[in-house]
């Protein structure tokens, strides 16, 4: 048996389920490692102790028909979690220790695993980086004072770095899907409408979504399984036949029909990710897929209309951080001035710059030309993706426009790193699914994604050409631990 | 329908002004629970005792539309004769206040759910019709409360995300008395409905007044001022008095009147201005991303048609042709519900030989100065309409006279006793025989002979020293109507 923190979930389920592992030696073995690996500042909020004691309980009274029996999982610090505070990466937030689940989360205690503790994040998943967490930056295990992506970088981290054997991250416009594709891990963002988006902190409503984050595909697809459920409680929630994505996962993918939109191909794109999709083209077609061009003729506009829609829901969901109920708070003259205090004081840079670019767009006398256009755009989008659709099963483009980054690099052009999204942003606006799965390295050795964006609740089909796709690529992280000392 | 004739108009020299006020109501939805979460709703509960984590707007938490708020205002929109919208859609009104924990209220903006309705108002000169203009659903907000302590404004979050309709009128109203037969009229028909329970004390029925004025029979719209959130009808009365004669003035004065919103303050009788046109909010309306639009088939609302009862106007016509009433009675009895359900069951008691003309007078005449001395409501009126038939009954069938039947019902209010009983325990059954009334006129006669005497000359107006003695020596049982036709014999 290999080290227990280098198994994929699948071998870990099937050894605690053969008894070769109690729950408490994997718990404890994972625990171990997130404890050396304190540099890459994957978690705020660490829950050993009594992730050990829940580790005790299920080995003394175990149920090996749960679909995570005994394992032990870190989770992004956007899910609320009861009893263990929640930050969303915000000083405003610091001091929050929520009554209630997420149902997401809820779902994966019901299912048999066990919270390690609360992952690192960009301030209320606003940005590409982790670099604008309250909570300081995140390693990428990849490489010393390389950014792992975000918004899920502690996510990613985590799952790259074998602090966790899996993970739930939150993707708004590719905050899974982009630090996945940073770190050489897989990570699905759902339908719209798939998994529940109660008790998670709200960045941009209508197009938040959480997703699994795994080694491989076939993790991420049993994770899925456990998470996508439908709920009342949140009214975007989508009652629709949901699949054992597990269960049903085939690597037999022939005959598919996978669209290459050209608009992906953008100007000053690097050659190695050009080469890349054209790579995962051809590993495409080696899997028995047809390969058809198509085009998404509105591409250009998504980044624009993104960051339209995305501050405008953002400016009002943050407005209930005001210090009168619960979170950080400023002393202040007056209630205004109370307002102004706690709201300078307790958010980052980057969200006061969102708040206020989403004021702006939906300010009386600009509404019409920003948000309401932004709207109109978002449907032509929608129905550039639905057109393709009528020709192809799903469609094939780079999960990002380059490998990651230093810290520090982009963090003052806002702009520039916006511009990380692109290939990811549509789909969120489209409400699409889509995975980025590990196709290659850049010159540097980074890891690059490929993203497969399918049809609406179709993700068991984007699973299993993600699944067929990983065999012939047989990616290999290069991890080397070097944040071990 | 009369013509829309109304004067209430305000002279300056040689100049007659019109106002125009148009009202946005506020309803509070009658519902258990809230519009977006499951919090209790109930009056007067300790502070922060009916809150979820919803309306406290914790991070995460998401609002779900409460399906019974939904029917009631489409059913209010159905008593407003309004055009009930299939699709409507929840929007956010953003702005910060310690009272407003998302800092932004949900609110229907663009698509409300019910649109154009009317309403008919019943005014001394006639009939007259107001335009609804829409009627939507909305969050209430909490209160704020800062006087209890010195330093700090404390917060009561019981009423955050309450229910609420907001219904606003076209600008048709044209005088205070029309604004107080309007909310009188909007409040019957949503207690008719069971949809609102119109208490203004209780802050269930609030009313933004926009108040302009223009010269008589001009066809434009004045400059108008918002009074924003007045709770009663005569304070609404009050600041419309008051506002009115404030833009006359300065009209008369050469100024110009800016749009702006006031309070008025009820001690002071005046209104003061809150904010102007330029500080007004930017409230950034836009759709609630967390909620879908609202939809309804017209099965659903063909279905909550099937359940509206008869409403004040039918009621009214129906009063009319079934019972006789004249207009001016049966709009007093079907005003309120409650007052046209008491009446309905004296009716339906009394059986069938019933005198309906008693039993209006009786209503409006005694019960309405007994339960308006008393302060009471007609719902918990000490004299039960079953009570209240026995002794109307009691007078139609000559057993009492309409004099004892007063005496009766004074004794009736403590305990809710049965007339029947008063009337027997005390000996107050009217003397109807015509014997004993003889006997008793006999002696009359022969006490006062002179006077019998000087009748029977022609001095007629003796008559009634008869009728009054006789009356009197039977304590007032004698039936008039026999007494009187004994006298003419005898005499």
């Amino acid at each position: 048996m290999s080290e227990i923190t280098k198994q994929s979930l699948s071998e870990l389920v099937k050894n605690i389920k053969d008894k070769k592992l109690s729950s408490e030696e994997v718990t404890q073995a994972f625990i171990n490692r997130s404890e050396k690996s304190k540099e890459l500042n994957a978690y705020i909020t660490e829950d050993y102790s009594s992730a050990l004691e829940k580790a005790k309980k299920f080995d003394q009274r175990p149920n090996f028909d749960l679909k995570l029996p005994g394992i032990p999982m870190a989770v992004k610090d956007l899910f609320c979690t009861k009893d263990i505070r929640t930050t969303a990466g915000s000083k405003i937030l610091d001091n929050f220790v929520p009554t209630y689940e997420s149902t997401v989360t809820q779902n994966i205690w019901d299912s048999g695993a066990i919270l390690l503790g609360k992952l690192n994040c960009d301030e209320f998943a606003m940005g590409s980086s982790n670099e604008t967490s309250f909570f300081g930056n995140v390693q990428n295990p990849i490489d010393k004072n390389l950014v792992p992506g975000g918004s899920s970088g502690g996510s990613a981290s985590a799952v790259a770095g074998q602090l966790t054997p899996i993970t739930i991250g939150t993707d708004t416009g590719g905050s899974i899907r982009q630090p996945a594709s940073f770190t050489g891990t897989v990570g699905l963002k759902p339908t719209y409408g798939s998994c529940s988006r109660y008790g998670i902190v709200a960045f941009a409503s209508s197009l938040d979504q959480a997703g699994p984050m795994a080694q491989n595909v076939k993790d991420c697809a049993l994770l899925q399984e456990v998470i996508s459920t439908y709920d009342p409680k949140d009214s975007t929630s989508i009652d629709f036949k949901r699949n054992e994505y597990s269960k049903e996962l085939t690597n037999n993918i022939k005959g598919k029909k996978i669209g290459i939109p050209k608009e992906y191909r953008v100007e000053g794109m690097p050659k190695e990710i050009e080469e890349l999709w054209q790579k995962g083209i051809q590993y495409a077609k080696d899997c028995g897929a047809e390969i058809i061009d198509i085009s998404l003729p509105h591409t250009s506009y998504a980044l624009p209309t993104y960051y339209i829609v995305a501050p405008a829901e953002a400016s009002s969901n943050l407005a209930r951080y005001d210090g009168v109920k619960y979170g950080f708070r400023a002393k202040g003259e007056n209630l205004i001035d109370m307002y102004e205090k706690t709201r300078s004081e307790g958010f980052g840079a980057e969200v006061q710059r969102r708040i206020m670019i989403g004021t702006y767009v939906l300010s009386s006398g600009y509404y019409d030309a920003y948000y309401l256009k932004a709207q109109k755009v978002r449907k032509l989008i929608k129905d550039d993706f639905d057109e393709a659709y009528k020709k192809v099963d799903a469609i094939l483009t780079p999960s990002t426009p380059s490998s990651a980054f230093k810290i520090g690099e982009k963090k003052d052009d806002p702009v520039s790193m916006y511009l990380n999204d692109i290939f990811t942003v549509p789909v969120n606006l489209a409400g699409l699914p889509g995975i980025s799965i590990p196709a290659g390295h850049d010159v540097k050795g980074y890891p690059l994604g490929l993203q497969i964006i399918g049809k609406a609740f179709d993700e068991q089909n984007i699973l299993n050409i993600a699944y067929a796709m990983e065999e012939k690529i047989n990616f290999k992280n290069k991890i080397t631990d070097w944040w071990i000392k | 329908m009369s013509k829309n004739k109304s004067d209430y108009l305000i002279n300056r020299k040689d100049n007659q002004y019109e106002v125009v006020i148009g009202l946005e109501v506020h309803a509070q939805v009658t519902s258990e629970s809230k519009l977006f979460s499951t919090s209790a709703t109930k009056f007067g509960a300790e502070p922060n005792t009916q809150v979820s984590l919803v309306d406290a707007a914790f991070p995460g938490m998401l609002p779900v539309i409460n399906e019974f708020c939904v029917k009631q205002a489409i059913k209010t929109g159905i008593g407003l004769n309004a055009k009930i919208n299939k699709r409507s859609v929840f929007d956010r009104k953003n702005y910060f206040y310690a009272d407003l924990p998302q800092g932004y209220q949900i609110s229907q903006f663009k698509d409300p759910i019910v649109g154009e309705g009317k309403v008919i108002l019943d005014m001394p000169e006639g009939q007259k019709e107001v335009g609804i203009e829409r009627l939507h659903l909305e969050q209430d907000a909490g209160k704020s409360i800062h006087d209890l302590d010195p330093q700090n404004t404390f917060v009561d979050l019981n009423r955050s995300g309450v229910a609420l309709m907001e219904i606003v009128s076209k600008p048709d109203l044209r005088s205070p008395d029309e604004v107080s037969a309007y909310i009188k009229k909007l409040r019957s028909i949503m207690r008719y409905l069971g949809t609102c329970d119109g208490n203004m004390q209780e802050g269930s029925l609030r009313a933004d007044v926009n108040v302009s004025v223009r010269l008589k029979d001009s066809k434009d719209l004045g400059t108008r001022c918002e009074i924003k959130n007045v709770n009663s009808i005569k304070f609404m009365q009050m600041a419309i008095e008051y506002e009115a004669n404030r833009q006359v003035d300065l009209i008369e004065e050469g100024k110009s009147i800016d749009q702006e919103t006031r309070l008025f303050d009820t001690k002071k009788n005046e209104t003061r201005s809150m904010r102007s046109k330029e500080d007004a909010h930017d409230y950034r309306y836009f759709p609630d991303p967390d909620l879908l639009p609202l939809e309804v088939s017209d099965e659903f609302i063909n279905e909550l048609k099937t359940k509206i009862p008869e409403l004040p106007d039918e009621k009214k016509k129906r009063f009319i042709d079934e019972f006789k009433l004249s207009p001016y009675e049966a709009t007093i009895l079907v005003s309120d519900i409650d007052t046209a359900k008491y009446f309905e069951d004296v009716v339906t008691k009394m059986g069938k030989n019933k005198d309906i003309k008693l039993a209006v007078n009786w209503i409006t005449g005694e019960l309405f100065a007994l339960l308006n001395n008393k302060n009471l409501e007609i719902s918990k009126s000490p004299i039960s309409a079953k009570n209240l038939a026995i002794l109307i009954n009691l007078i139609k069938n000559g057993t009492i006279s309409g004099k004892i039947a007063k005496t009766v019902f004074e004794l009736m209010i403590d305990g809710d006793k049965d007339p029947q009983k008063i009337v027997e325990e005390k000996g107050l059954k009217q003397q109807s025989d015509p014997k004993a009334l003889e006997a008793l006129i006999d002696k009359i006669i022969n006490d006062n002979r002179e006077k019998a005497i000087e009748y029977k000359q022609g001095k007629e107006k003796l008559f009634g020293f008869f009728v009054g003695q006789a009356m009197k020596v039977s304590g007032g049982k004698a039936n008039p109507q026999l007494i009187n036709e004994i006298l003419k014999k005898k005499l």
